[in-house]
């Protein structure tokens, strides 16, 4: 153990690099265990291929299933990054610092992970390229890949940007026994960047113009991919106010699975210095915000249809609140608004837990939520058919924890490549603030 | 740790990257003509069509604009004469629609106050079709005839189709068509669904390839009530193969309507309204219709839902 004085920047460097390239047996267990499902899930891919879609609960009544909802969910976490980086960016809300860094990861690993799922749901899968190649404008679906791809790219670019400097510390901090590969990896990474006033300047600038360029294709996004479903003439699909419903329901979900993800590393790489729980306070209230709206907005679409009450809708409501389906609707409608909204209001108690627990149940029921709005809508009949059915197979749920271990798992080998932090970013905003106070207060004292 | 400098400075990147993209976009612009080709390919398939069908210069004709007028006084469902509902036998026959598949499917539905009737239902053609505009490769189209088909060789297999369509027309092969061997010896065209191919959609073709010909789609012939009339817009005739009568004088006089009117798809497929009455079936009578039939056998398995424990 080190005993003596030691700056904030280094302490931070130290907190920060310390888990890079460092695998300890429980972190390789966790992985082997990760990479277990997720190669279950490609075996269960595999089937599906040799079988076709018929080895899924899908049919010609209720076309849709688990693929989709896993499709929309995904995305929708992807706007975590968003919300944080760029949003709160742009209104100058410096107290998000320490947690760009895990947002901006989360959007590029979801929406990677999301893409994935149309295609595994296509008939021919092995046909993909014809999109390109004979893509019709006019499709719901290729508005979808034209802003899921720009939204890839812009995330990446968003994600890489703010590296710099960091990839360069990694660069420098490099120990002459390290390896070659590793040495060049980063050093080309780094892009030849020496913190000069006037590289720093043009990083600004470049992340300032990204930050702003992400917002519209992240809302983009969210919006075409409810026009996947609004376009179609359904019952409970037919709606206009889909596309805002579904951005935020994007954002509400999105910062649920960021205070999850936040409190976990947190915890795992005792980043407790830094992510304080005045973030976790910070975000809470603006998961409540989102929570308001998505629920206001869920009342608004049920009771405009509910009043009405045309025959296909009215058959959908009584499936919804009554019939076969209602178990899902309220779980969403309890266990995915109301008792977060106890919880996040309710200010009892120890802080974590009451967040975390309402991040969690939030994210569960924003899942739900997604089947409530896919499935049913496909199981009400518009001719004079029986109501449909929909029962995932185990291949479906197979594939779907394959998703969600591919998405852990990607997110937890990053997380071991470059720092879950931002460094340079979280330094700035502490010599900013530092700078208020006395100018000598830059050394801060810390026995060891 | 050596501090390399790359020898480029900003402004020489920029324009050397410019002018290789430039490079690149020069380079690529045969790929061009190439996927103009591919998106030419699925003409070139009703041109063979129409060639190999006609020596015969009737081919070279006046494009038609199909329709179809089902007249209900006449449809008893074939319950009247014990058999399973004969248009989509004839047209199972002719297409081997897969087993699981009614591309004309005769529903049992309610009349008003009490009583019932049937409704066959083929693909309505529509002129605003739901299922073309979201189709995301083009794979399902319009004709010059106005005739829907879809093109199974470009089909991926999203099934947004089956979602839009507010007629529930469309059919998905989930998993191995089950097909007659004799399906491969029929070549393939949008005109002519054979052999099915696993992981697209399918449905009613209107028989274009026999429109062709000048022959009526098979149903119009299988059906023994002569209850599908085939209608020509331009030449503003329809015919059961029976009787010839002015299509829009029939429309008129009988009352006929659109299913689905108020949505706006503007089908090209005309109902009489009516519930057998003409081939002397009561309002009341409870017989259903029978099951279809395939010819070929196999398992089969529940196209509109999926029956747990099934067989895949």
């Amino acid at each position: 153990m080190r005993q003596g004085v030691e700056s904030y920047s280094e302490r931070l460097e130290r907190v920060a690099l310390a888990p890079i390239g460092k695998t300890s047996t429980g972190f390789i267990t966790f992985i082997l265990i990760l990479l277990a499902v997720a190669g279950w899930g490609l075996y269960a891919f595999i089937l599906q291929l040799k079988y076709g879609l018929v080895a899924t609960g899908m049919r010609d009544q209720v076309m849709w299933g688990f693929y989709l909802v896993n499709f929309v969910f995904f995305i929708g976490i992807s706007h975590a990054g968003t919300l944080i980086s760029a949003i709160l960016r742009v209104t100058n809300a410096t107290w998000r610092t320490p947690v760009t860094r895990m947002a901006e990861l989360i959007t590029v690993v979801a929406i990677s992970v999301g893409a994935l799922m149309p295609i595994i749901d296509l008939g021919r899968p092995d046909r993909v390229a014809n999109m390109i190649l004979f893509g019709r404008l006019q499709s719901p679906l290729l508005w979808d890949i034209v802003s899921i791809s720009s939204y890839l790219s812009g995330s990446l670019i968003y994600l890489y940007l703010p590296m710099i400097p960091d990839l360069a510390l990694m660069r420098d901090k490099l120990r002459a026994g390290e390896s070659p590969i590793k040495r060049t990896i980063y050093t080309l990474l780094a892009v030849g960047w020496r913190d000069t006033p006037q590289q720093r300047h043009r990083l600004e600038k470049a992340i300032g113009i990204m930050a702003v360029t992400i917002i519209p294709i992240a809302i983009s996004v969210h919006t075409v991919v409810s026009y996947v479903f609004s376009m179609l003439m359904r019952p409970g699909f037919d709606s206009t106010v889909f596309g805002i419903y579904f951005v935020i329901g994007a954002i509400f979900s999105g910062i649920a699975s960021i205070l999850i993800v936040m409190a976990i590393f947190r915890k795992l790489y005792h980043l407790e210095e830094y992510i304080t729980e005045r973030h976790f306070k910070n975000l809470s209230w603006l998961l409540f915000a989102t929570l308001a709206i998505y629920a206001y907005l869920t009342f608004g679409e049920y009771l405009t249809i509910g009043y009405k009450l045309k025959h296909e809708e009215k058959m959908l409501l009584d499936s919804l609140f009554l019939g076969g389906n209602a178990i899902w609707f309220w779980l969403f409608a309890i266990g995915g608004t109301f008792i977060p909204a106890v919880l996040l209001l309710w200010r009892r108690g120890p802080v974590l837990p009451r967040i975390l627990t309402a991040a969690v149940l939030i994210n569960i029921g924003m899942w739900i939520k997604r089947f409530v709005i896919i499935v049913p809508g496909l199981q009400v009949p518009l001719m004079p058919y029986d109501f449909g059915s929909y029962t995932a197979t185990w291949i479906e749920w197979s594939i779907t924890a394959g998703a969600f271990a591919v998405f852990i798992l990607i997110f937890s080998v990053i997380t071991k490549l470059v720092p879950a932090l931002s460094i340079w970013e979280v330094a700035e905003h502490h010599e900013a603030e530092t700078a208020h106070s006395t100018g000598a207060a830059e050394e801060v004292e810390v026995a060891r | 740790m050596p501090d390399k400098e790359t020898g480029l400075n900003r402004r020489e990147f920029i324009t050397k990257s410019a002018a290789g993209m430039g490079l690149v976009a020069i380079m690529s612009s045969p790929l061009v003509e190439i996927l103009k080709l591919k998106r030419d390919k699925p003409a070139e398939g009703n041109s063979q069509i129409t060639s190999a069908a006609g020596d015969a210069p009737k081919n070279a004709k006046r494009l038609g604009q199909w329709c179809m007028v089902l007249d209900l006084r006449r449809c008893d469902g074939c319950t009247g004469l014990d058999l399973p509902p004969q248009c989509t036998q004839a047209c199972t026959g002719y297409h081997f629609v897969p087993k699981g598949q009614e591309w004309i499917q005769i529903f049992k539905t309610e009349l008003q106050g009490d009583g019932s009737y049937f409704l066959p239902t083929p693909c309505m053609h529509c002129e605003n079709a739901p299922c073309v505009n979201v189709c995301p490769v083009a794979a399902t189209y319009h004709t010059d005839e106005g005739v829907v088909l879809i093109d199974q060789r470009r089909c991926i297999g999203c099934r947004m189709c089956l979602g839009a369509c507010p007629y529930q027309r469309r059919f998905f092969n989930w998993g191995t068509p089950e097909q007659p061997p004799e399906v491969n010896s029929i070549p393939y065209s949008p005109e002519r669904q054979v052999p099915a191919i696993r992981g697209t959609a399918m449905k009613c073709d209107l028989c274009a390839n026999m429109l062709h010909d000048d022959e009526p789609p098979v149903c119009v012939n299988g059906c023994p009530r002569k209850v599908i009339y085939i209608g020509d817009l331009t030449e503003d005739i329809a015919s059961n193969g029976k009787e010839v009568v002015k299509l829009s004088r029939f429309l008129a006089e009988n009352n006929a309507y659109h299913l689905k009117e108020e949505l706006g798809t503007q089908p090209k497929v005309w109902f009489i309204p009516g519930h057998g009455e003409a081939v002397g079936r009561d309002a009341y009578d409870t017989k259903d219709r029978l099951p279809s039939v395939w010819a070929w056998g196999g398992d089969g398995f529940d196209y509109r839902i999926n029956v747990v424990g099934q067989k895949q």
